[in-house]
């Protein structure tokens, strides 16, 4: 019942993050927009985007994971999609994990597989490219799930993007220097494994919390 | 849990928090001046950092409440979640504020103490930073109270996310630690006596100093938290009176 109900939710939510409001194209662009003011700031230097460049896709990957996670519960809340969930039997922690991993495929995944265009006009060496996408892949994983704890404390809030950034910039701490020191590694030949397994650590447990941690605070939003 | 059922009635705190805040108020401020004292006058200077370790004496137990007072919330927050206990969340919401800003104080003395001693007004090394990420998450957990509508969802949705909060700590100050290791290792507590007794001594007066002001200042703040939900309710109940 769980199950059946969580896979609904999953291809509900699939479809919703994927047509509703342009998908994935609108954090795409501002990927492409915040990476593309880089070099404008720092210079065109290829030696100095060389050495900055891991880290400028790392900051503009964790903010443009940010962007759908004002709405990924507020509008269910808002229109008692969550009402309903909760009265229907679905454990909570199981339409929020749905979610989760739905707005990830949607457009975490798109993110992780545009990034390697971006480090490689950055001047990163394109043999590392693979390991960008993979890291991205990873990490962004873990700012769904840490982003998406406070998206459901901020669901009852207008206007909680903010107050969703200030949640969740602490949180993403982890992912984002062991996801940058992989990539860092990567482009130095040094040995990149460590920081990348550390990474997929980090996801795992955002993982693990995340369901609980958004279930809770929908049900505290709900009453 | 006796002690906790015994003070979960609001007219039972009141009454013994009245006299016990100001008893802590003043233990603190005379045990903070005592130990200032110590610290200014008696404690000897360092032979390699002269008068500039003194302000150690006000770094230190900053530092020790910065992390002692999130522990507190998240334990108060845990009590709050799963007791549903009348006083906890208050508790809680009563010490962020205070334990924010001694994590503020940590972080000006540390980089007041860094300009001569390192050469730096800042340093993104392994502990500093790892200070910072803990204001950040005091600051989170404060907005987190000021912008819900009613004081129930705000108490479980700021409960939930100190929870979180202490969780990912440990993984925060471990990752922050392997990214970045400048700050010199651990002084106190570590078995083999780094600090000598004539520095020892004035710091733990300070921070028991510190510990009482924290207990006076948590227990005036929830007083006043708790005739502000007086006064709420009675307004409301007037108002539906009409």
């Amino acid at each position: 019942m769980i199950f059946s109900g969580a896979a609904a939710t999953f291809i509900r939510e699939l479809r919703l993050a994927w047509g509703g409001g342009g998908g994935a194209a609108l954090p795409l662009g501002f990927f492409a927009a915040a990476t593309s003011l880089t070099p404008l700031a720092l210079g065109p230097a290829p030696d100095l985007l060389r050495a900055a460049g891991p880290g400028v896709l790392w900051i503009a990957l964790a903010l443009s994971s940010l962007l759908p996670m004002e709405r990924m519960f507020q509008a269910d809340l808002e229109d008692g999609t969550l009402d309903a969930y909760a009265g229907s039997g679905v454990a909570l922690e199981g339409v929020a994990l749905a979610k989760i991993a739905a707005h990830w495929l949607a457009t975490g995944v798109p993110l992780a597989l545009a990034s390697p265009i971006f480090w490689v006009m950055l001047q990163g060496p394109v043999a590392a490219a693979p390991l960008v996408a993979a890291s991205a892949l990873i990490g962004g994983a873990a700012f769904f799930c840490f982003g998406a704890i406070g998206a459901a404390l901020a669901a009852g809030i207008r206007r909680g993007g903010l107050l969703i950034a200030l949640i969740a910039m602490p949180l993403y701490v982890p992912a984002m220097i062991f996801g940058a020191a992989a990539i860092y590694a990567a482009a130095d030949g040094a040995s990149w494994r460590e920081p990348l397994m550390l990474t997929a650590a980090v996801a795992l447990a955002a993982a693990a919390v995340a369901p609980f941690a958004s279930a809770g605070a929908l049900r505290a939003a709900l009453d | 849990m006796a002690v906790l059922s015994y003070f979960a009635n609001p007219q039972r705190f009141m009454a013994v928090s009245r006299p016990l805040s100001l008893i802590f108020m003043a233990l603190g401020v005379t045990l903070i001046l005592f130990g200032g004292w110590l610290g200014l006058f008696v404690a000897p200077s360092d032979y390699r950092q002269g008068d500039a370790a003194r302000i150690m004496f006000v770094h230190v137990p900053s530092a020790w409440l910065s992390m002692g007072v999130f522990a507190f919330m998240a334990g108060a927050s845990f009590v709050s979640l799963v007791w549903r206990h009348a006083l906890a969340d208050v508790a809680a919401k009563s010490a962020a504020p205070i334990g924010a800003a001694f994590t503020l104080l940590c972080l000006v003395t540390g980089s007041i103490w860094g300009r001569p001693i390192w050469g730096t007004w800042w340093e993104w090394d392994g502990r500093m930073t790892s200070v910072l990420v803990l204001f950040f998450i005091y600051l989170g957990y404060i907005a987190v109270w000021a912008s819900m509508e009613t004081q129930e969802k705000a108490a479980r949705a700021a409960a939930i996310l100190c929870l979180v909060g202490v969780i990912n700590l440990p993984i925060i100050k471990f990752s922050v630690d392997w990214w970045n290791t400048l700050h010199q290792p651990a002084t106190f507590f570590t078995g083999d006596n780094n600090a000598t007794d004539g520095f020892k001594y004035p710091m733990y007066v300070m921070a028991l100093g510190y510990l009482s002001l924290f207990g006076g200042a948590t227990l005036l703040n929830m007083r006043a938290e708790v005739m502000s939900r007086r006064a709420e309710a009675i307004a409301q109940r007037r108002a539906r009176q009409g």
